[in-house]
């Protein structure tokens, strides 16, 4: 990185008194390290998105169409309409202040405009102004503030400053979700062509490709195909991964980070071994290989476009179900939006697991399980033969992905399987976990360098309680089922609690798993000695 | 500052009221005309905002699960905080609306030296909001008194109830304490605290002190200045029977509280009251966590533009052949 | 997905309750008209003027009974320097003899339960049970 970092000791000192000027004044300094670069042109351009143009946020002209008011209050009169969600939280906050020092951003950075409140009032004012009787009569008495260019700078800075982690909405006492307002704050901000790269690009990727990181087929199988080869070398079983096999009962979805990036390919070892194991029958999609999905950061048509493939790979496959892989956000999509957007499923069967028997009636009409689910069932039906003692290296505490918690209610499952593969296992304080779950700072589409200050300020409270269990129980590894997670607890991890490694649930599982006519194991999956096993492998 | 102009706006209009009866003799203006106007600007303005909620449509099921997801058999369900059934939905809304669960959740983060963050507990904005809410209730249900004739033995006895003590004469209710206490400390919340004071808008404390004169005025009455209630009746019944009469026995302090009252209830459709009937319509709570198991139908859906397979073989054929992955067209 | 149905029925539902007292006194044929009240007839001045007894009576019920019973002083000078014995029974009820149709009047229009009579007795009462 070019930037020089804060130190953390500089970055911990937060002032949360809230400046001399109100907060209806706009303006936003766009101080480095705290914002993401726009998106490039050839990229919005690929995804037919309006006003594709070189620009970025420090510059004084951001390039608008000439008629963006316009285009932002009818904009915003559609969604009023198309959202219940929207309508509602523009009219019913109190400003109870209950949300405010919920927010991972505010508590890391004492910037009040990252309230989640304040943040709904960058556009709640626009909202009041130009569409309520109460503002176009008094103006800024009734709440009202007028849509400024300002303004717009000022909704990009926050609206790429909020992760959509809704821990807001659940102390919010009418359920006011900030991820909701976020969305739809981004969606218009799009419709002037302002959006981040990290976003837009991944998104075009993954509509061309069929992953984030536009991997081409050949590469996916590629890399597949080294997992299969690395995981004999480790464990002396040679597994199978079929890709885009037609007639398999299961099609597997996971992010793409899953075989590209560290510590998550760690987890795709887990997921290879597991489905050997097992003899599932199922398949690769090198279409379908994203699980995640950058619509959810863009705007709904394009979670629907992007999330598309899934279903047509299944019935293009013929495949009965589907199972999907570790990820938080891909996991709000497939939990909350897929069947909706791109369901009915009719095709597909509901999910029974061949192995147990057991009949995922929760998925009923999904027709796609959470491998947590899938994995916890069979080791309750003692389907696996784990060796928990091989994961004694490992004092292993779970951070709960803030999709999956808060817009799924996953809890029990990931911490099933820890527990009958790991035998030191400690939660981080209550206030920290499961609904109440802090997220990692980075979530839908800020982790980029660029973004790194605000990424560790974002952090700080999920850093926090680590450093709580890794200095109170000698916590040495982070778990979480999330990609994003992984990429970035990574660093936080660096950052302010060194010396805790981040992990998926399943490289536990991978550890764990005795495999039939496996060679006696002498590392963990990172080629790490194994307790005991030491002298073995030197 | 909005703090200061919300006060001065109450001021304004409490002596609106009270010279408006006592020095130009309004009294029909106050007592009649103002009084139907503001019950029917309330019962239209709530209407109508209720019914735009309902036309707009909820596209996608999206509620904030705070508790396990219903999935495999052996896994306990969080019934009430991540409920799959319409009763579940219920009790959740139940609690939220009568308890105001979620207010109960509520901590404070307090970043330490080290750095350590803390989260103490933090229940008195709940406690607060809860007592206010309340108390209000059965101030208004009491306040049937006068507006029912004979008057309904549930009213009596939660008069009865409510002035439990016997403290004095009028009977000092308990309610009229604890709704004053109440919104002392929402208000001075408000002010104290220098987050929640950045964030207050001129209508946040508008309402609390229009609130607090409301119930101001009324203990003012009661239980200082005196009013003559059955001439106070009278002039109830006659609204409700729309057979207005203004009796000369009853006084200015009266009209000004019966004219907060009508302010509040105009007021209310147009303004963050409204979080009243929009709890009960809140998506990520009242919606039940049965995603995977019921396709909810988002009525305004549309075809998109997607990459199909074919698009995507053809793109990258050599590719997809070179790595050995079967092809749809050869 | 609106569940416009439900929502209302919710909407319609309160409106009923809301406006409740309208239909309950529509039903009960409830006029605006005050009850009357059986005035003395012997007697043409009270101990205070007739507004001020309206309002206040309650008040000066209490501070008598307290200055009897805590005070024991039972001497009451009104503004134009009439003395009064302080007792409910024999000072008020002496002219107010009929309690149902003057003191119950007001208080069951008004919806209030004074706890005077938990150890006041209406002399009508005793007289009757004399009788």
């Amino acid at each position: 990185m070019a930037e020089k970092q804060p130190k953390p000791e500089d970055l911990a000192q937060v002032d949360y008194r809230p400046p001399k000027k109100g907060w209806m004044d706009p303006h936003v300094d766009f101080r480095k390290g705290t914002y993401c670069y726009s998106a490039l042109a050839k990229n919005i351009e690929y995804l037919g998105m309006p006003n594709p143009r070189d620009w970025q946020p420090f510059n004084a002209d951001w390039k608008l169409p000439p008629n963006w008011k316009q285009i932002i209050l009818d904009g915003m009169k559609d969604r009023l309409e198309k959202y219940r969600s929207f309508r509602l939280f523009m009219d019913i906050c109190v400003r109870c202040g209950a949300c405010a020092d919920k927010c991972h951003f505010y508590v890391g950075s004492g910037d009040p405009k990252n309230m989640p409140v304040l943040r709904a009032e960058l556009i709640r004012s626009v909202y009041r102004r130009y569409f309520t009787p109460a503002g176009k009569a008094f103006g800024a008495l009734a709440g009202g503030r007028e849509l400024t260019e300002d303004v717009i700078k000022e909704w990009f800075y926050y609206f790429y400053q909020c992760t959509e982690c809704r821990r807001c909405s659940v102390f919010c006492p009418y359920g006011i979700d900030q991820a909701e307002i976020t969305m739809i704050g981004r969606e218009l901000l799009n419709l002037l062509g302002l959006n981040i790269n990290w976003v837009i690009e991944p998104a075009a990727n993954c509509f061309r490709t069929g992953n984030h990181l536009g991997i081409q087929p050949h590469g996916f199988a590629d890399s597949i195909g080294f997992a299969v080869d690395e995981l004999e070398e480790i464990t002396g079983v040679r597994v199978e991964a079929p890709i885009n096999r037609k007639g398999a009962e299961v099609l597997f979805v996971t992010p793409s980070a899953d075989y590209f990036g560290t510590p998550h390919y760690y987890t795709l070892l887990g997921y290879l071994q597991l489905f050997h194991e097992i003899g599932l029958d199922y398949t690769w999609s090198a279409f379908a290989g994203e699980g995640g999905n950058f619509g959810l950061f863009t705007s709904h048509e394009m979670i629907k476009r992007l999330n598309n493939k899934i279903y047509a790979e299944a019935k293009r496959l013929g495949v009965k179900w589907i199972i999907g892989g570790e990820c938080g956000h891909m996991w709000r999509v497939i939990h909350q939006y897929m069947d909706t957007m791109n369901g009915p499923a009719n095709f597909l069967e509901v999910p029974k697991s061949p192995i147990t028997g057991t009949v995922f009636e929760n998925a009923k009409s999904t027709k796609m399980v959470h491998i947590t689910e899938f994995t916890s069932d069979l080791i309750r039906n003692g389907k696996l033969k784990l060796d928990p003692t091989r994961n004694d290296h490992w004092n292993v505490t779970f951070h709960d992905s803030c999709n999956p918690a808060r817009a799924m209610g996953l809890f029990e499952e990931p911490r099933y399987v820890i527990k009958n593969t790991c035998r030191n296992f400690h939660e981080m304080p209550e206030n920290t976990i499961r609904e109440q779950t802090f997220c990692c700072g980075s979530g839908a589409g800020l982790g980029t360098d660029e973004n790194f200050e605000m990424r560790m300020r974002g952090g700080l409270p999920r850093a926090n309680a680590v450093k709580h269990v890794h200095e109170t129980k000698g916590v040495n590894v982070l778990s979480c089922i999330c990609a994003i997670d992984k990429a970035n607890l990574s660093t936080l991890m660096e950052y302010w609690v060194p010396g805790v490694e981040v992990a998926g649930i399943h490289e536990f599982v991978g550890n764990a798993l005795v495999m039939k006519g496996e060679k006696e194991r002498t590392t963990d999956l990172r080629g790490t000695p194994l307790r005991g096993k030491e002298a073995a492998h030197a | 500052m909005s703090a200061l102009y919300s006060l001065l706006t109450v001021l304004v209009l409490i002596l609106l009221a009270y010279f408006g009866v006592a020095s130009a003799h309004l009294g029909v203006l106050f007592g009649t005309v103002i009084p139907f106007a503001a019950i029917a600007v309330f019962l239209a303005g709530l209407a109508y905002r209720v019914v735009k909620w309902a036309n707009t449509p909820v596209p996608f099921r999206i509620p904030s699960t705070c508790g396990q997801q219903k999935s495999l058999p052996w896994i306990k369900q969080g019934r009430l905080e991540s409920p799959s059934t319409a009763l579940g939905v219920l009790g959740r809304m139940a609690l939220e609306v009568l308890l105001f669960r979620s207010l109960f959740r509520n901590t404070k983060a307090e970043l330490r030296d080290g750095p350590r963050l803390v989260y103490g507990e933090n229940k008195w904005l709940w406690l607060g909001a809860l007592a206010f809410h309340w108390t209000f209730l059965v101030i208004f249900l009491r306040h049937l008194r006068f507006f029912m004739e004979p008057v309904p033995r549930l009213v009596n006895l939660l008069a009865d109830v409510d002035g439990f003590f016997q403290v004095g004469a009028p009977v000092l209710y308990v309610t009229d304490l604890v709704i004053l206490a109440a919104l002392l400390y929402l208000l001075f919340r408000r002010l104290r605290d220098p987050q929640i004071r950045y964030i207050s808008l001129f209508t946040d404390y508008f309402a609390l002190f229009l609130l607090l004169g409301l119930a101001g005025s009324g203990v003012l009455m009661r239980y200082f200045t005196r009013a003559d209630i059955v001439a106070i009746k009278e002039l109830a019944i006659g609204l409700v029977t729309f057979s207005p009469v203004i009796p000369k026995e009853v006084g200015p302090l009266f009209f000004v509280h019966l004219f907060l009252l009508c302010v509040l209830l105009a007021y209310f459709p147009f303004s963050k009251l409204m979080h009243a009937p929009g709890v009960f319509l809140s998506p990520t709570r009242n919606l039940a966590n049965n995603n995977r198991m019921k396709r909810h139908v988002n009525p305004w859906d549309y075809p998109v533009k997607v990459h199909t397979y074919a698009e995507w073989e053809e793109e990258f054929h050599d590719k997809i052949k070179a790595a050995g992955l079967p092809l749809d067209r050869e | 997905m609106r569940d416009r149905g439900l929502i209302f029925t919710g909407l319609v539902l309160f409106l009923g309750l809301i406006t409740f007292p309208v239909w309950y006194n529509l039903a009960s044929g409830t006029s605006s008209k005050p009850p009357e009240l059986k005035l003395p007839t012997a007697e043409k001045q009270c101990v205070a003027p007739t507004e001020t007894m309206r309002m206040s009576h309650m008040e000066m019920l209490i501070t008598w009974r307290d200055q009897v019973v805590r005070q024991n002083d039972r001497t009451y000078v009104a503004a134009d320097g009439k003395r009064y014995d302080m007792s409910l029974t024999n000072t008020c009820l002496k002219c107010h003899d009929n309690k149902a149709e003057f003191c119950d009047k007001c208080h069951d229009y008004a919806g209030v339960k004074p706890y005077c009579w938990d150890c006041h007795i209406d002399p009508k009462l005793v007289q009757r049970s004399k009788g």
